[in-house]
């Protein structure tokens, strides 16, 4: 205890702790205010923006849990791709949300606050963040930290398990964002793969009251069929 | 908007090079720092989205066209599927690293797999955004200056 050496670092060690909490506080409550902003405006540039201010925001509290790589991929991905891709898609459309006639719904208000109670009372048996006995940190993730160094010798454990230990997991997931992309080209038109005509969307209504009116056709005549079956099988 | 944005313009030729030599060392540092195929394949191609959302896409097609990003999408595919392919050949399992280089006493093998393995994840990922991005941005031909 007299020891002004160790004295010293435990105070610092306090201080550090403190301002963790601090900014981990800061981060949490701008978040919720940032969210709270998005569901209030109509203006869907300034929602496209705030997005990519929560993402932001996310991503520097992910570095304050010390999952740099997620947190790397939130910036990357939510702050900036997503961010550019809202905003292209709202030029598409309009600019305004249409305002929202407020009503009630009761059941639906006690369902969510019935849900949000039990997620409440079930967060209180949740271990303490960081605690290595919680299963989250036990089992598996524990085998990965030990095993990493004499198997795959690679210095960053999260690329040893996405590329290695789970490497026929990502190939899955690179599969997954390689449809994403052909979706995107089969419902906005590539045109042909050399260029990309440019789509044009036929006026609304002109395309489809002749497929409506087709439709009902076809709904008729299979009437008329079954009928006919129905009064065979009378005869 | 072709003599408009003059700043924006010169930052852009400025920053356009760094930001792809920034994903490939985000590509092929993967091993040893935060990062890897799926954070630089995004990188990579938002350089191009700067490049389109302030030269317009029109222009940037013309240095990344979408026959290239068509093709990058599949082989980035084939390239991982390929190293799963070719360590079967070897002999291991499907994605099993270590018959790469089986006489390696530090794992080389699990190091040449990973890289290849990443670098496809970079490749898909970097042409399927870069690809959904010209599809978005295409269909409005130009951001007329009021949008800004």
């Amino acid at each position: 205890m007299n020891d002004p050496v160790a004295d010293s670092l435990s105070v610092t060690g306090d201080i550090a702790a403190y301002a963790g909490l601090a900014i981990d506080l800061a981060l949490l409550t701008m978040l919720f205010v940032v969210a709270l902003q998005m569901l209030k405006s109509r203006h869907l540039f300034a929602v496209a923006m705030l997005s990519g201010i929560y993402s932001l925001l996310s991503a520097a509290f992910f570095v304050s849990l010390d999952a740099v790589d997620v947190a790397f991929t939130e910036a990357a991905v939510g702050a900036g791709i997503s961010t550019v891709l809202m905003l292209s898609a709202m030029l598409l459309t309009v600019r305004r949300e249409k305002p929202v006639t407020p009503g009630r719904a009761p059941v639906a208000f006690i369902v969510v606050g019935l849900v949000g109670a039990a997620l409440f009372y079930a967060s209180i048996d949740m271990p303490p963040f960081g605690d290595p006995a919680a299963p989250a940190n036990a089992y598996v993730g524990a085998a990965y930290v030990d095993r990493t160094p004499n198997e795959v010798a690679v210095p960053n454990i999260v690329t040893a398990v996405l590329a290695s230990y789970r490497g026929f997991d990502t190939l899955g997931e690179t599969l997954v964002i390689f449809t994403a992309g052909l979706a995107v080209m089969l419902l906005l038109g590539l045109g042909s793969p050399k260029g990309g005509r440019a789509v044009r969307d036929p006026a609304p209504g002109s395309l489809e009251a002749p497929s409506e009116v087709a439709s009902v056709n076809v709904v008729d005549k299979s009437a008329a069929k079954i009928t006919d079956k129905i009064n065979e099988e009378r005869a | 908007m072709r003599d408009e944005h003059l700043i924006l313009r010169v930052v852009m030729k400025v920053l356009f090079a760094p930001i792809i030599l920034f994903a490939f060392y985000v590509q092929f540092h993967g091993d040893y720092g935060p990062g890897g195929g799926f954070q630089a394949g995004v990188i990579f191609a938002v350089a191009f989205i700067l490049h389109a959302l302030i030269f317009g896409v029109d222009e940037t097609k013309k240095a990344m066209p979408q026959s290239a990003l068509s093709i990058m999408m599949v082989v980035g595919i084939m390239f991982y599927a390929g190293t799963g392919v070719a360590t079967l050949l070897l002999g291991g399992n499907l994605l099993g690293y270590d018959v790469i280089d089986p006489e390696s006493t530090h794992h080389a093998g699990q190091h040449y797999g990973i890289l290849l393995v990443e670098f496809g994840v970079g490749m898909a990922v970097a042409s399927t955004m870069l690809t959904i991005y010209y599809l978005f941005a295409g269909r409005e031909p130009e951001i007329s200056d009021e949008e800004w």
